[in-house]
């Protein structure tokens, strides 16, 4: 939020924090080479982040002049029944896209951190999902889905021919189901990078001791894994409260507001309703929940987050 | 990021060097003007033409098209009217988002250069000057095609379940539909997901229960006019037929914009279906033998008994529009003009338009159907439109866009049963007057 504001006290602020008198010479020159990315993200991050927080303030319908409203947005979006429902859809996919996909992208990252060459091959055929865009999915599940020529339908299962995009109760598990098909993929990436990392001496000892699978799964991987999972779940929580083309194109926030998610509110409000400052509200409360969600989860990792991973060892 | 970075150089480049600073970007100077046009054919190759042979006999008045996807278009046109980078020449639908444009004095009024030229006015369809009049004054051009929605019935399935004629009254309807679930036949194709179709129901049955006041008012925003008695006689007959099975089932998943709901009329899974008139081309194309087999059928919509409208209103859209920006310049601003008047209904575009399967809104285009392989479908559809004592534009367009968003989700909760006819009112009236 600020950031426009110091960049161009970037090197000055920066100097006081490192301690060492050698090392401040040096940090001082290497502060100043990073002075053009500052300006860049103050330019393009900063500025917009500002003009969000202007627009939040005013009346504007995209096409007409803009007149000062005060905190009229803020009060009218805040007690909007819509933005609260929304909010809760979107931490409601959080937590159940969380919970589906954090135990499945663990698992197949272990799986596929083996050496075998039958795992790398694994490995590509569930990386896939991952290398289509998140509306060429939707558009083709959107077809899968369809009650009268959909999947179900042409193999003539009739249990699978439902209401899926159609029944407010259906549509959230469909959407947390996509979700999470596109997105394990990256997220057993992540694991996978994780326990590749983790040193084979630490199984090898276990396995004297007389440790199986199982137990060293439980003492030696998922503890060692402990930041990997962190990392995965900020990206999760704050990819979540971001979640919008795939729910745009999957259901565009229906049937009714089923699955208008906060991201989508925005979008809705701003770029269909031509109400550019409650929109501008949605967005600030977007930042805001998204950081302090990151913050939450780095504070869950402890303390010692710096320190190595292989303390103990 | 290429088509828009094409059009922003088209839209403040035109007339070469000079330009910096000049006429707030509008189309440029230097005799040219630019037009923002939709891409997907027939329509984009009979512009393209259209615009090349032009250009090539008015060389001191050339124009620059650039077409974009429908609802890129939507969204970028309203950021560069915003930004004061609009083209010469406005594409749009009038009704609400042409009243917004006007509002913020983006378009100019041409009421007065149609009086002075009375041809150019009188070259199309009076009924089609509707959405472009705002307060009395015409902000765009009519031009194109009409798209009445129309009710669609598949003859083959009619046969199959005994029934030897369209419905022509509300109660007709309903008992065809009790006939044709007992025959195993969804009645009705509807692509709820898309939820503006759901919306031509509400068009319809609010006219012919209510008579058009119904929508006038709402369209003023008088307090409370969405609990008009008659509206709630029309929401409650809308989830009749949903209870009554009247609509496919599942069709709360099924979209428009894949074109699945006609899918179900050619494959004789259902039986009726209303829908645009463009979906007639849409279903001949794709359907087979289907609509050249003459299994494809129309009726007028049903009328309700003790109805106050005129069994002939119609709604849907009756024309395309197109605007002059109020920042282009003078020049530019008289380039839009004489193309109004001589080149954006030019009989060559008009036959093309006719060839395509479309509904001319031309004055001149009723000699020219009689000639088409698709004469039945264009005459009816064509007298619908020209006949109709109301042609109601369609509500998503005519409304703010504000309201509009709350509208079609509403009518998504109202079609799947998830409120009531008095909850539905009571959540648009909050909308009135915005």
């Amino acid at each position: 939020m600020s950031v426009s504001a110091a960049t161009t006290r970037a090197p000055a602020t920066a100097a006081p924090t490192s301690p060492p008198e050698h090392r401040s010479v040096k940090t001082g020159s290497v502060a100043w080479m990073a002075l053009p990315a500052l300006l860049f993200f103050a330019f393009f991050g900063g500025v917009p982040l500002v003009g969000v927080l202007v627009l939040s303030f005013t009346q504007w319908d995209g096409i007409g002049a803009i007149s000062w409203l005060g905190v009229g947005n803020w009060t009218s979006v805040l007690a909007d029944p819509v933005m609260w429902k929304a909010l809760g859809l979107t931490f409601g996919i959080m937590i159940f896209s969380w919970l589906v996909q954090t135990p499945l992208a663990l698992l197949l990252g272990v799986f596929t951190a083996g050496t075998q060459k039958y795992r790398a091959f694994l490995a590509v055929l569930y990386f896939l999902p991952l290398l289509m865009s998140a509306a060429a999915i939707s558009i083709a599940y959107k077809a899968l889905l369809d009650p009268n020529f959909g999947l179900a339908a042409s193999l003539g299962i009739p249990w699978l021919v439902q209401n899926w995009l159609g029944s407010p109760t259906l549509v959230l598990f469909v959407v947390i189901f996509v979700l999470s098909w596109m997105y394990v993929p990256f997220h057993s990436l992540i694991y996978q990078g994780g326990v590749r990392q983790i040193p084979t001496t630490m199984y090898e000892a276990a396995s004297i001791d007389g440790a199986g699978t199982v137990r060293q799964f439980f003492s030696i991987t998922l503890p060692q894994l402990k930041y990997t999972v962190i990392t995965s779940s900020t990206l999760m929580v704050v990819g979540s409260m971001t979640a919008f083309d795939l729910i745009f194109v999957l259901t565009g926030g229906g049937p009714g507001d089923a699955t208008r998610v906060l991201a989508l509110d925005m979008y809705l409000r701003g770029f269909r309703a031509n109400q550019m400052g409650p929109a501008s509200v949605i967005a600030v409360l977007i930042v805001l929940i998204g950081l302090g969600l990151a913050q939450l989860l780095q504070r869950l990792g402890g303390k010692d987050k710096t320190s190595s991973q292989m303390e103990g060892m | 990021m290429a088509p828009l970075a094409g059009a922003a150089l088209s839209a403040c480049g035109t007339s070469g060097p000079g330009t910096t600073g000049g006429s707030g970007g509008g189309g440029g100077g230097g005799g040219k003007a630019s037009w923002w046009y939709l891409s997907g054919d027939p329509n984009e190759t009979i512009r393209k033409d259209n615009i090349k042979s032009w250009n090539s006999s008015n060389a001191q008045e050339t124009i620059d098209i650039t077409f974009f996807q429908n609802d890129a278009y939507k969204t970028k046109i309203k950021t560069a009217i915003g930004a004061g980078q609009a083209p010469t020449m406005i594409y749009g639908w009038g009704g609400g988002t042409l009243a917004s444009y006007a509002a913020a004095g983006q378009v100019i009024d041409l009421t007065d250069w149609l009086s002075q030229n009375p041809d150019v006015k009188n070259a199309v369809l009076p009924a089609s000057y509707g959405p472009a009049t705002i307060d009395g004054k015409i902000y765009a051009y009519p031009n194109e095609n009409a798209s009445p929605i129309i009710f669609y019935y598949n003859k083959r399935v009619f046969s199959k379940a005994g029934i030897s004629a369209p419905p022509k009254t509300w109660d007709e309807l309903l008992s065809l539909v009790k006939t044709l679930n007992a025959a195993g036949i969804a009645p009705i194709a509807l692509a709820g997901q898309s939820r503006w179709t759901s919306m031509m129901w509400l068009e319809y049955l609010f006219d012919r229960v209510g008579g058009p006041d119904v929508f006038n008012a709402i369209f003023k925003g008088e307090a409370n006019a969405w609990s008009n008695a008659d509206a709630i006689k029309a929401l409650t007959m809308v989830q009749d037929l949903v209870k009554a099975g009247g609509f496919i089932k599942g069709f709360e998943s099924i979209t428009a914009d894949s074109n699945a709901d006609q899918a179900l009329m050619y494959t004789d899974k259902t039986a009726m279906m209303l829908h645009g008139s463009w979906t007639y081309a849409g279903m001949k194309n794709d359907g087979g033998d289907f609509v050249p087999g003459g299994n494809l059928g129309w009726f007028d919509f049903p009328t309700v008994s003790g109805g106050k409208g005129d069994p002939k209103d119609t709604c849907g859209n009756p024309g395309q529009y197109t605007s002059i920006s109020s920042k282009a310049s003078e020049e530019a601003q008289k380039v839009a003009k004489d193309f109004f008047a001589k080149g954006i209904m030019s009989e060559e575009v008009i036959q093309k338009f006719i060839d395509s399967g479309q509904v001319c809104i031309a004055a001149s285009a009723a000699d020219k159907f009689a000639a088409s392989k698709d004469k039945d479908f264009l005459e009816y559809a064509y007298n619908l439109t020209k006949n109709a004592p109301v042609f109601q534009q369609s509500w998503d367009q005519a409304l703010s866009p504000a309201t509009a968003e709350a509208l079609l989700s509403n009518i998504d909760q109202l079609f799947s049963l998830s409120i009531t006819p008095e909850q539905f009112a009571t959540n648009m009236n909050a909308t009135l007057g915005k």
